[in-house]
């Protein structure tokens, strides 16, 4: 594979730090939220942080599917393995998601409940084509970038008139969560600084384009650029999100330009509108209800839709109360600032869902972030 | 009229045949099973003497003793199989001491209607695995199970050796200044068999790294009797064997990613995947710590080695109560690499 170490260069990265460097200005605190979870794991992972100046703070976002699901459609999907005779297909990290009761769907598969596995939805589908007795139920989770396979899929077992398959759709939508975040007047740090600028989904917006994001970017008046997920992608989206915000910009930029346009990916866009539509509200954990924030099945392929098929009634399910997931969703705090960091909650045994995949903003702090944490516990201590 | 030939049975049919029921009964087909498949394949004087146990002489002096189980799907992989997989395993555990290995146990739990080709294509890749790391199988058992209660087969494989007089090895002797060095690419195990795997097939030359290391052990004793820990990093890979290390010696290790070894075919299948090499599962590698003054040395005595050839020194054990390992990223950051959590990897070894 080409390009992997053109995007990861040592060299570039010191001369971009010294750049960002001489662009934030201090004493003023930049405080630059990444929305989506890959871009999290790959600041954490190549140790991003410590190449920015001190007055630069990287927020983790929401954008890790698995993290925003709520515990009362966890619960759904369990009683449907449980109640039902089918098989369950579903992402690895959504397996261990803590749902009520401590219970979880690895839990539930443990417990004998047919839960599989897969990688991509085109293996539910030929578990369902393999299997034709046997109703097979794909549990479908993530944002644009998932929602068109779904789709594809939805579509795929229409042509081949497959009885026996079906889809529990819970795809959301990244502007109308990143609308909330940014409207929200919770989105602010303890000093009260608020979200300084947003760095976008990279492929997210493969599918959607940078459109989506202008309105978002003219109403909140915040910049947001788009971007790639290797390292030096990231260095120069915060160069460049640092001097919008110099220069009182509010711009929609875009840094990731060799996979990124404005108008996104026609085909997929139109695939999405046709099997699915907009649901007036859905939950979002940590977040609440979000107005237009996810899709569900067009009622033309309702016998593809699980929550018609098997009657799923969604009923909201409490957090856990000591977690603070949602204030770490929205940026207000940070995952050290939650009391069961580390300490009841652990990528071993997760109480909040931000714990749960790599992806999530606790589980990468926890993973890669603490010892930076402890070196300054120990330099101020 | 015929003519009865006493004890007569019809020969294993090792082409078309299947394992049943009747195999793991301790019947005529069991012995049948065990004399024309695993006493052929593994022949030697202690398992021709047809004792339910082996008898042997040991000299005096330390020895070790080492047991794993072998549950890899597929049975069949680029590199190797479950049965070579079933001697390299236990052989490099138990040398991991610096002993050098002597004999093996195998149990093999088979599952009903598994095929007699398979199982002998099996049972020979083992033999020929043991011979050629001089370690005789001199004792086994063979259980049956019904269709769907196993995954075609099973081995556990028990080892025993012998650690020569001076030598120490010990995952809790690393010294702050001390040196870490690994003998070669990392990750070429699992990714081989992650590849391969029914749903995930996707085209790719990687092999499966899976050797026995009495040879390289052997080698780098030679050149620094004085080696502090070692370690095959196979389940967890790099990563847990490093911090494994820093929690039974009280320390922190400090590693620099642009010096780990990792192929080019197995970086770019990581990144498809979305995995990080350092956790991926190795068999036919370790990890060394030594003395800062032997580095060298055991570096040179590694590279010659066939199987050390890409050996290479990729950091250091320091002072940390934390007992953290960290590294030096490629791109200029540091970060930790922390223990595994719950990742949901296939079953690989």
């Amino acid at each position: 594979m080409k390009y992997m170490d053109e995007y990861r260069n040592a060299t570039l990265a010191r001369a971009l730090a010294r750049r960002i460097a001489q662009e934030a200005q201090a004493p003023r605190r930049y405080r630059l939220m990444e929305f989506c979870g890959g871009h999290t794991h790959a600041i954490s992972r190549n140790g991003i942080t410590e190449l920015l100046p001190d007055n630069v703070d990287m927020i983790h976002g929401p954008g890790c599917p698995v993290c925003v699901l709520p515990v009362g459609r966890i619960d759904n999907a369990i009683e449907l393995a449980t109640r039902q005779p089918l098989t369950l297909c579903t992402y690895a990290d959504t397996l261990r998601v803590p749902a009520s009761r401590r219970t979880s769907l690895m839990q539930a598969k443990a417990r004998g409940a047919d839960i599989r596995m897969v990688y991509s939805v085109t293996d539910a589908l030929r578990l369902a084509q393999e299997n034709p007795a046997r109703e097979t139920v794909f549990f479908a989770i993530g944002f644009e970038t998932t929602a068109p396979s779904t789709a594809l899929a939805i579509r795929t077992a229409e042509r081949l008139r497959l009885a026996n398959f079906s889809v529990f759709c819970n795809h959301v939508l990244t502007p109308a969560a990143m609308a909330e975040i940014l409207g929200a007047p919770q989105s602010c740090g303890a000093d009260g600084g608020g979200i300084d600028g947003v760095v976008g989904p990279g492929h997210v917006s493969c599918i959607i384009g940078s459109k989506p994001y202008e309105a978002v970017a003219e109403q909140y008046r915040r910049p947001l650029v788009i971007a790639g997920f290797e390292p030096l992608d990231l260095m120069q989206t915060v160069l460049m999100l640092l001097r919008q915000i110099n220069q009182n910009r509010h711009q929609v930029e875009n840094e990731y330009t060799r996979a990124v346009t404005r108008e996104g990916n026609a085909r997929a866009q139109s695939l999405m509108a046709e099997v699915f539509e907009l649901r007036d509200f859905f939950e979002w954990r940590g977040l609440g209800e979000i107005a237009h924030s996810a899709y569900r099945v067009r009622p033309r392929y309702g016998r593809f839709d699980a929550e018609r098929r098997f009657g799923i009634a969604y009923r909201p399910a409490p957090d856990n109360k000591a977690c603070k997931c949602g204030a770490i969703l929205r940026g207000a705090k940070q995952p050290r600032e939650c009391k069961v960091f580390g300490t009841a909650c652990t990528p071993e045994s997760p109480l909040g869902a931000c714990m749960v995949s790599s992806e999530g903003a606790c589980a990468a702090h926890y993973s890669y972030g603490r010892f930076r944490q402890m070196k300054m516990d120990r330099l101020s201590a | 009229m015929s003519a009865i030939r006493p004890g007569y049975a019809r020969p294993l049919d090792l082409r078309n045949g299947c394992v049943d029921m009747s195999h793991g009964a301790g019947g005529r087909a069991m012995a049948q099973l065990i004399e024309e498949l695993f006493v052929q394949a593994f022949d030697n004087e202690w398992l021709r003497q047809m004792n339910d146990q082996a008898r042997f002489a040991v000299l005096s002096g330390r020895m070790v003793m080492s047991t794993d189980s072998h549950v890899v799907s597929p049975l069949f992989f680029p590199g190797g199989d479950i049965g070579s997989l079933s001697v390299h395993g236990t052989i490099n555990d138990v040398v991991m001491s610096g002993a050098r290995p002597l004999y093996l146990a195998a149990g093999f739990v088979l599952e009903e209607g598994f095929p007699l080709a398979d199982l002998k294509r099996i049972v020979t890749s083992m033999a020929g695995a043991a011979q050629e790391a001089g370690v005789a199988v001199i004792t086994g058992d063979t259980k049956v199970v019904e269709r769907g209660k196993g995954d075609g087969v099973f081995i556990t494989t028990t080892g025993v050796g012998m650690v020569p007089p001076g030598v120490d090895i010990s995952g809790d002797r690393a010294r702050p200044g001390d040196r870490v060095l690994v003998s070669g690419t990392l990750g070429d195990h699992g990714v081989a068999i992650m590849s391969f795997r029914e749903n995930l097939t996707f085209a790719t030359s990687i092999r499966s790294d899976s050797a026995a290391l009495h040879g390289l052990v052997a080698a780098m004793l030679q050149a620094v009797p004085g080696i502090r820990c070692l370690r095959d990093p196979t389940r967890g890979g790099l990563a847990t064997t490093l911090n494994e290390f820093a929690q039974q010696s009280g320390a922190g290790i400090r590693i620099a990613e642009a010096a780990i070894p990792v192929q080019a075919e197995v970086r770019a299948a990581c990144e498809l995947l979305g995995l990080d090499p350092l956790y991926v599962a190795n068999e036919g590698k370790l990890v060394a710590v030594c003395a800062p003054q032997d580095a060298e040395r055991l570096l040179a005595a590694m590279r010659a080695h066939p199987l050390g050839r890409d050996a290479a020194e990729i950091g250091e054990v320091i002072a940390d109560a934390q007992q953290f390992v960290q590294m030096q990223t490629a791109f200029g950051g540091t970060r930790i690499v922390d223990w595994l959590a719950g990742e949901q990897l296939p079953r690989i070894c």
